[in-house]
């Protein structure tokens, strides 16, 4: 134990931090028990975009995960749906790897993501977040060309892209060189999807996207994502706990509850089933509301 | 007063470029050795306690005693100037690694995990998010440092390290008190101008909500 600390702090030192750290992720999962390993093959073969597989994930000492097993198909919106601490979020951060699953796995274009590159599989997927988590130091443009830029786009590609980005996600083009605290909510937050499909990335992530925008503003947005999707055709995993967000935006919604999933319906299911759990999701989901 | 100021106003300017000098090497020198290791700090969990720790106690070692404490060290004690330099930068340590740790550690998390997110690499999430986002606190250390190395050069003239530090002394030796403020105002002007300067770009850099 003292050795294999003394020899990190000083492969560390000597900046070989990263690749330090991907031997030490070989060794952990080497650590897992035998009956929980996968086999070494691990290219899915049903050519699904994205597969969980019997993922469980431990964050200290909670499980916010347990056996979550669903699948993405190319081209289709999942909407997975839960009260906050329902291990929603932690679902899509383990699809980008910012989280690795404790026992299970993942698999995003066919491949582990242990077995990517994780900076090659972030910037092929695109991210969009609570807030919208824009840099307060960068323009619009350069938030938008965040992604492009770091791939050492020429300068002209990222230009032409602006342009149509800004285009598409319905920016007039005077705000380019506002910051972040100038825009209002919505603005923001197409800056955020823009930003997102930068480098037009087949899989977005969306972690609530919407929640922080008043009502009209939202109902604005959501349509036009719709309009959005319905061109683009993206894969899209989209985190909500509103009801109607997830019946208005998803082809599939996936209900968790306290890290588990307890069903998966398409929207047409979902809207018309009168299973116990989506009723009684329902019933809660309407107890918060004022009126 | 201002006559004697007059009649000794070459002296007075020469004392003062040293003075300068000797700050503005320090600061320079201190800010390439503290802020890296305020980054390392913040990447490396276990080095905190340590490093902080041992900037902190420098901080607590009387001026004049660090100044002696160097002396015998090889290289450092042949020449006043090194000591003092020496001594003033490690001085400056502490305020410039702390404040570039609390800096970096203050950056919004939901900002950093966005740039994560969007494949950044340690190093690209440094240079694109951390540091531009700190830059005022980092300054704000620069600037507290500036400020006491101003003060505190004053007493490298007890090593001969020359300074604005030389008037005062000759002044307290030959009970002059307007040799002592030959040497005092000029220090605390530099001072003020230094805390003003360095404030302004502080302010110029600090993101706005």
């Amino acid at each position: 134990m003292f050795r294999s600390y003394f020899s990190e702090t000083w492969a560390l030192t000597l900046g070989f931090g990263a690749k330090w750290r991907e031997l030490r992720l070989e060794m952990r999962n080497d650590a897992i028990p035998f009956q929980h390993r996968q086999p070494m093959e691990t290219r899915s073969s049903t050519g699904e975009m994205i597969e969980f597989r019997e993922v469980t994930c431990t964050l200290g000492e909670e499980k916010v995960l347990r056996e979550f097993s669903v699948s993405v198909s190319k081209g289709e919106t999942l909407v997975l749906l839960g009260r906050s601490g329902s291990g929603k979020t932690t679902a899509l951060k383990l699809i980008n790897r910012l989280l690795l699953p404790t026992y299970g796995e993942v698999n995003v274009n066919g491949r582990k993501t242990e077995a990517w590159d994780k900076i090659a599989l972030r910037r092929s997927i695109g991210w969009v977040i609570q807030e919208s988590g824009l840099f307060p130091h960068y323009s619009v443009e350069a938030n938008i060309a965040i992604v492009p830029r770091l791939e050492r786009w020429p300068r002209d590609r990222v230009e032409t892209r602006l342009t149509e980005l800004m285009q598409i996600v319905g920016l007039p083009p005077d705000l380019r060189k506002r910051y972040p605290h100038q825009l209002s909510g919505g603005q923001r937050q197409r800056v955020g999807v823009a930003r997102a499909l930068a480098a037009d990335p087949e899989i977005l992530l969306m972690d609530e996207p919407f929640g922080a925008l008043d009502a009209i503003t939202r109902a604005d947005i959501q349509k036009e994502f719709l309009r959005l999707q319905s061109n683009l055709r993206k894969t899209i995993v989209l985190v909500t706990h509103e009801v109607r967000e997830a019946l208005l935006l998803g082809t599939r919604i996936a209900l968790l509850e306290k890290g588990s999933l307890l069903g998966l319906w398409t929207k047409e299911e979902f809207a018309h089933s009168t299973d116990p759990k989506i009723r009684q999701y329902l019933e809660s989901d309407r107890a918060q509301l004022p009126i | 007063m201002l006559h004697f100021f007059y009649t000794n106003r070459w002296q007075i300017l020469t004392l003062t470029l040293e003075h300068l000098w000797l700050v503005g090497l320090a600061i320079a020198i201190a800010i390439i050795i503290g802020v890296p290791l305020g980054i390392l700090v913040s990447r490396r969990a276990w080095l905190r306690k340590p490093v902080l720790g041992g900037t902190n106690v420098l901080q607590t070692i009387p001026s004049l005693a660090l100044f002696g404490f160097l002396l015998p060290a090889p290289w450092l004690g042949q020449r006043s100037d090194r000591l003092a330099i020496a001594a003033l930068v490690l001085y400056a340590l502490l305020p410039i690694v702390r404040n570039t740790y609390t800096g970096i550690m203050g950056v919004d998390p939901a900002v950093k995990e966005a740039a994560l997110g969007m494949g950044m690499t340690d190093g690209e999430l440094l240079r694109h998010v951390e540091l531009p986002l700190g830059m005022a606190f980092i300054l704000a250390g620069v600037r507290i440092a500036t400020v006491t190395a101003v003060g505190v050069a004053t007493i490298a003239a007890a090593v001969g390290a020359g300074g604005l530090g030389e008037l005062i002394f000759r002044g307290l030796a030959m009970v002059n008190n307007e040799l002592i403020l030959a040497g005092a105002i000029p220090a605390a002007l530099l001072a003020i101008i230094a805390d003003v300067a360095i404030g302004a770009v502080e302010n110029r850099l600090r993101v706005p909500k």
